[in-house]
């Protein structure tokens, strides 16, 4: 039973760390249509911007907002790379994750790995050192979920303003925005800035719970991330209550459970990787057959 | 005839003025449209324009919106200069209605959020509720104006209407904000008989009760004539047909067909 627990405490751990990265995923690949490659960069960014700042003594809540705030600044070059320069999507995506690699190491100072053992993190200091006893054990899960759906909320709640129905406008059909006078482009660049802000800040929060930022950590973000976003929006997508961003928190924590479940059947570690690709495949596959079935209900065109 | 274009001169409210435009330059494929083209539209006229295939209908519509730049010569509506203006910046005062139903609405938004996105025109988009509960009422007494009974599916996503009702709505979300001019490139082409009337008329109404200044491509010689105060006739880049007011009037529905079967021959189509 206690191995139960543990494997069930291990899986939302991880579903909802990365859930944060899922969310910002969410905006870029379902609201905007962009298939974010850059997100295999900016989640180590987030990393490792955590541990610079952790390690000199800065405080773990602030250390957040400033990853959040570097992940943003990095999508921004994705977009304008896009956008202004008119380098592909999946181009302007590859440049910024290869570019990444080289910004992260001179954040770690040139270490493949960082660690920042036995300074406060969110995990062990402010709000979590207040969990009693029993609590303790699940702190990670519960600062995870707090954080993930703080994200998940915030997000929600700028998806109905009047900026993010502009986004959505964006992703949808840009004419539209283009006859609303506004510049369909910034609304992408903004866009991918908030899905890599989001993206670093998974990226921060792992590294918060493991005391150490790895610069290889992105390696297959791209791929966990949208298998998370396909997933969830596709289980639910028949469930109107609910949300798209809650769905893909669902969706992230689906897919860990997938590859923990795979781990204790036997898988070796070294098809991990392989194993996330095939869960992927499979997500797509199943997701344009059924978005295929769909398409045939729409009403004609020229039908009244 | 020719004085009363002069007076449009004068009073000019949409100016093309010594347009050239040639797409693909110096390729096999290079088509010369526009030679020193020019036109003039004054304030509050409803201009309809038709043509054979290729004539540059489009392409006028596409140099005025900004969509795309012309090789040379110069573009004013209502007094501004618009040359050096993004198609978004143009945007701002200019309403257009494309022949695709898709292009007008966002598909996936509801018809509430479409019409609170279009309300804003003009506004900020910054951080404050997106759809306002209390414009609601003004929203379904516009969309009563449709007569489609969308006021009663606020909650509907747009992408779910037919053609005819997703230009019908298009047409009083590209209205609702003050614009100088309203751009309508073959609307009703993409619907059938029946919705195509609809939506003729709704812009005939939409167009007299606001005054605005209009500009609308079709492909059918009978809402050219039938509709507008002004009718051009485009073949190859050139007006060849410009008739307003009484001259218009003037037009039955047979010179026209004549003619635009005389200039159709001409290009073997
Ligand atoms: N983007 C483009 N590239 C190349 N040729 C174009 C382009 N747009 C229009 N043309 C050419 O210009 C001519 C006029 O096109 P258009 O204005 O669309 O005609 P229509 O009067 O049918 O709307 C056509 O011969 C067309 O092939
Ligand atoms: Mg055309």
């Amino acid at each position: 039973m206690d191995i139960i627990l543990g494997l069930v405490r291990d899986v939302l751990e991880e579903g909802f760390i990365y859930g944060i990265m899922a969310v910002g995923v969410y905006i870029t690949y379902q609201v905007l249509g962009f298939p974010d490659l850059s997100v295999d960069g900016t989640f180590p960014l987030g990393a490792c911007v955590t541990a610079a700042l952790i390690s000199v003594g800065v405080n773990p809540w602030l250390a957040c907002l400033i990853a959040f705030l570097c992940g943003a600044a990095a999508g921004c070059v994705t977009g304008f790379l896009h956008v202004k320069l008119r380098i592909t999507d999946l181009l302007s995506g590859i440049l910024v994750m290869t570019a990444m690699w080289s910004v992260n190491l001179v954040i770690t100072g040139g270490k493949a790995v960082l660690p920042f053992y036995d300074q406060p993190t969110v995990f062990s200091s402010g709000p979590a050192s207040l969990l009693s006893g029993g609590l303790q054990d699940f702190r990670v899960v519960i600062l995870g979920a707090a954080v993930c759906l703080a994200v998940k909320y915030l997000i929600d709640l700028y998806l109905r303003t009047k900026s993010g129905l502009l986004l959505r406008a964006a992703g949808d059909n840009p004419q539209y925005v283009v006859s609303l006078g506004r510049d369909p482009g910034s609304m992408k660049i903004l866009g991918l800035a908030i899905g890599n802000g989001c993206t670093a800040l998974s990226g921060c929060i792992l590294a918060q719970q493991t005391e150490s930022a790895n610069i290889s950590s992105g390696f297959g973000m791209v791929v966990m991330a949208l298998a998370s976003v396909i997933i969830g929006t596709s289980l639910f997508r028949k469930v109107k209550f609910v949300r798209a961003t809650t769905s893909v928190v669902f969706g992230a924590i689906l897919y860990k459970t997938c590859l923990v479940a795979a781990m204790q059947l036997g898988l070796p570690t070294n098809y991990l990787k392989l194993l996330m690709a095939v869960i992927f495949t499979i997500a797509l596959v199943s997701n344009n057959f059924f978005a295929g079935r769909r398409k045939t209900s729409h009403v004609n065109p020229t039908q009244i | 005839m020719s004085t009363q274009l002069k007076s449009e001169a004068d009073r000019a409210f949409v100016s093309l003025q010594h347009i050239h435009k040639t797409f693909l330059p110096d390729s096999v494929s290079e088509v010369v449209l526009f030679t020193d083209f020019s036109l003039t539209v004054e304030k509050g006229r409803f201009v309809s324009i038709i043509g054979s295939n290729g004539s540059g209908k489009t392409t006028i519509l596409n140099l005025i919106c900004g969509s795309i730049p012309a090789d040379s010569g110069s573009i004013g509506i209502n007094g501004r200069v618009v040359d050096k203006m993004k198609e978004y910046e143009r945007s701002r005062f200019i309403g257009r209605v494309f022949q695709d139903p898709s292009k007008g609405t966002c598909p996936q938004l509801t018809i509430l959020e479409n019409m609170a996105l279009a309300d804003n025109k003009g506004g900020g988009f910054g951080l404050e509720r997106g759809v306002s509960k209390k414009r609601l009422d003004t929203y379904r007494t516009q969309l009563e104006l449709l007569r489609l009974g969308l006021e009663d599916k606020l909650g509907l996503q747009v992408g779910s209407l037919s053609g005819g009702q997703r230009q019908a709505l298009a047409l009083l979300i590209c209205t609702m904000t003050p614009l100088d001019l309203l751009i309508l490139d073959e609307h009703t082409a993409a619907l059938d008989p029946r919705s195509s009337e609809n939506v003729m008329e709704l812009t005939e109404r939409i167009v007299r009760e606001k005054k605005l200044t209009t500009l609308m491509v079709t492909h059918n010689l009978k809402f050219a004539a039938q509709y507008g105060d002004r009718l051009i006739m485009m073949h190859r880049g050139s007006v060849v047909v410009d008739a307003a007011g009484a001259a218009k009037s003037a037009l039955h529905i047979r010179d026209l067909t004549d003619k635009f079967n005389e200039i159709s021959i001409e290009d073997g189509n």
